[in-house]
């Protein structure tokens, strides 16, 4: 069949056709779109494919993980920094080993389009032992899936597969098969002790996990993703990476002189590499991301024959264009015209009608009476609240640190001190910052943005809202000072008042305040 | 045939049910498509961008290189502008002309007109008043698609078969309304 999917809708379609059982994900861009597929799939509702949002990275890893050990087929999907939080058990499942097949999908962000950090998955494959495989192109994301599963089941290891923002949310042509593969039935591991990882067989899987990577960089070797292309002109030999063996082929115009060796396989095919830098007289390393590949083959001596990111050749930070790829190549490029004066910035903005406006206009009056008050900011919609009109807030840092860095910030003294955190940010990892709080009645107010979803990702599921009164008050905060106030101007007055009785308390408080989404009630309508 | 399109306009407009249009019937016209675009924070009301790609040929990057772009398609004026450096020396523009002046500092629109006007081939057309005159004004893409059909390198009429599927479950009458709009200055 021929279809127009984006980079994640392919590989979506890819593991649903390779009989996939459990997608597990937290939303986070550039992924959401992955879950959110098999959710509107016909095919997953037909097969009762798990397919609810998890709460945080962490829980979807572990979960995935569970479905594994039961035999069966499971991705679990997150953007990179996501999997700084599901890193625990992450770098443990290539420890236990999977038993039906474990793809840990994570999309970088280079460029940082949406995101704090332009971290490179690839490194985590590698520190955790793991095959990794890095699709060129859309049809790759939907062509690894099957290909994945069976090299994850085969060799008992889960396999990373990273994508990046412009594979992700690019559409592309497909073909993609007329029938799905029949999913695994339920069936136990093979020795389970591997699962049980204290010191002593842990000890023992770790040697194996050694012992494996011989076998990993074989199937590097022979894999359908790596190729060694021929090329007349040997004083120059690329290696190219993921997306950026396009921008390679685009700036040659599909006809490159020079013996280029394609890698999406990873860790790192050595003979290929072997072959390729005996051959050439210079070697220019591109990727889509950090210099990976680039700063392994320079060594610690900077090898001078190694160029790409590192020595210039490239941009250091920052993904890929036709034009920096063909720049490097000293190619002919179209010099883009200027763009004139008049166009002026037009940053995101809070939408009109949202009920962020009205809680930062309350906080912002509440607090101008105290002298130096800090507002600690979260991950979400609500972090534009650090942009004029409002400039409201002195942080953003990772999902939950406004709960946490406000607490330490009054340890250390400062007064107000207040968290501004979303519903959906609060239960992936607000709510054990609020448990150190009541441990210690820390000075500091929290509000919790409760809008009913996840809404910079486009409005999923968010599994606490409601309800994080009650979620509080379980946690421990005191009741008497757990507030739910309603985010509306003819409200105004009303809240700032509840907000500036709550900063002056000394202690912990949780104002909540409610209101819907505006863009998910237009969407009811 | 190769054809290489910026789509542009502010968060919320709709460029991409535009470029969901041209890449459907690109691609039963047997065309390759790749169609990069923007999701997450900038869709807030901010500036937002697709690229559209679509050659007979394989097509490696899904990005455009910048100089190289056939045709700009903007929703609003200003931000046709932003991408001028996608522009080939030969590539034209063709935009709505009512801005989004949701920023404290958004330049004098003739200005931004003018300017538009000066690359040779270019049309600035107010897509949204001719959508109102017609009775629709939320098919003010449509209008402008129809503007922007015959530089699309393919048989314009073909586009009405996908716009007839895209809208087919909403009623014959948002159909028409639809049709009538992409003839509007076609």
């Amino acid at each position: 069949m021929k279809k127009i999917l984006l980079g994640d809708e392919a590989y979506a379609q890819g593991v649903l056709d390779a009989g996939l059982s459990g997608c597990y994900a937290y939303p986070g861009t550039p992924s959401t779109e992955i879950m959110e597929y098999v959710q509107n799939s016909k095919l997953a509702a037909e097969r009762g494919i798990h397919r609810e949002w998890s709460s945080n990275e962490k829980t979807a890893m572990e979960e995935a993980l569970g479905v594994s050990y039961a035999g069966k087929r499971a991705i679990v999907c997150m953007k990179h920094v996501g999997l700084n939080v599901a890193g625990d058990g992450f770098v443990n499942s290539a420890v236990t080993g999977t038993n039906g097949g474990l793809l840990v999908t994570v999309a970088d962000d280079p460029s940082m389009h949406s995101s704090q950090n332009e971290q490179d998955s690839r490194f985590y494959a590698q520190f955790a032992m793991i095959p990794c495989i890095e699709p060129s192109s859309q049809q790759e994301c939907y062509d690894l899936a099957k290909y994945a599963f069976e090299l994850s089941e085969k060799n008992e290891i889960p396999v990373l597969i990273r994508l990046t923002t412009r594979l992700s949310h690019s559409r592309s042509n497909i073909e993609t098969a007329d029938a799905p593969s029949a999913m695994n039935d339920l069936h136990a591991p093979n020795n389970p002790r591997r699962f049980v990882l204290l010191p002593a067989i842990a000890k023992g899987n770790v040697k194996k996990l050694c012992e494996k990577q011989a076998d990993f960089a074989k199937l590097s070797e022979e894999s359908p993703f790596n190729k060694l292309i021929d090329g007349k002109d040997t004083s120059l030999g690329i290696v190219a990476t993921g997306i950026a063996y396009n921008y390679v082929m685009e700036a040659f115009g599909g006809n490159c002189p020079y013996p280029i060796l394609k890698i999406s396989q990873y860790p790192l095919p050595k003979k290929m590499l072997s072959t390729l830098l005996n051959k050439c007289d210079k070697i220019m390393v591109v990727e889509e991301g950090a210099p990976f590949v680039e700063s392994q083959l320079r060594g610690p001596l900077e090898d001078p024959r190694i160029m790409g990111r590192l020595t210039g050749h490239l941009p250091r930070t920052g993904e890929l264009n036709p034009y920096l790829v063909a720049k490097a190549f000293d190619l002919k490029v179209a010099e883009p015209p200027a763009i004139p004066d008049l166009v002026k910035m037009r940053p995101p903005r809070l939408c009109d009608g949202c009920p962020h406006v009205s809680t930062y206009n309350a906080l912002k009056e509440a607090i101008a009476k105290f002298e130096d008050p800090r507002v600690f900011g979260d991950i979400g919609c609500y972090t534009l609240g650090a942009l004029p009109p409002f400039q409201a807030i002195s942080s953003c840092v990772d999902m939950g640190a406004s709960v946490t860095m406000a607490k330490g910030a009054a340890d250390a003294g400062i007064h107000p001190s207040v968290a501004v955190i979303g519903d959906s940010t609060f239960t992936h990892s607000g709510m054990t910052g609020i448990l150190d709080a009541v441990w210690e009645n820390a000075n500091i107010t929290v509000m919790i943005l409760d809008n009913g979803t996840t809404g910079m990702t486009g409005g999923q599921t968010s599994i606490g809202a409601g309800r994080l009164e009650t979620i509080c008050i379980g946690l421990g905060v005191n009741p008497d000072h757990v507030k739910v106030i309603t985010p509306l101007p003819q409200k105004h007055a009303e809240n700032v008042e509840t907000i500036a009785a709550e900063l002056k308390y000394e202690g912990l408080s949780v104002i909540v305040s409610r209101r819907e989404c505006i863009q998910t009630l237009r969407r009811k309508k | 045939m190769k054809k290489d399109i910026i789509l542009a306009g502010v968060g919320g407009q709709g460029i991409l049910t535009i470029a969901t249009i041209i890449a459907q019937t690109a691609l039963k016209a047997g065309l390759n498509v790749r169609q990069p675009e923007v999701h997450g924070m900038s869709q807030r009301g901010g500036a937002v961008e697709a690229h559209l790609r679509l050659s007979s040929d394989h097509i490696y990057s899904d990005l455009i290189a910048p100089g190289t772009a056939d045709l700009i398609i903007s929703v609003e004026p200003m931000e046709a502008l932003r991408h001028l450096d996608s522009l080939s020396p030969t590539g034209i523009i063709v935009s709505n002309a009512k801005p989004i002046i949701n920023i404290n500092d958004y330049p004098e629109v003739e200005k931004i007109i003018a300017a538009i006007e000066a690359i040779k081939g270019s049309k600035v057309i107010d897509a949204d008043k001719i959508a109102a005159d017609l009775g629709n004004p939320r098919s003010m893409n449509i209008v402008l698609l129809g503007a922007a059909a015959p530089f699309l390198g393919f048989d314009p009429s073909l586009l009405e078969a996908t716009i007839a599927s895209l809208f087919e479950r909403k009623g014959q009458a948002v159909v028409d309304a639809n049709l009538k709009a992409f003839h509007a200055i076609i």
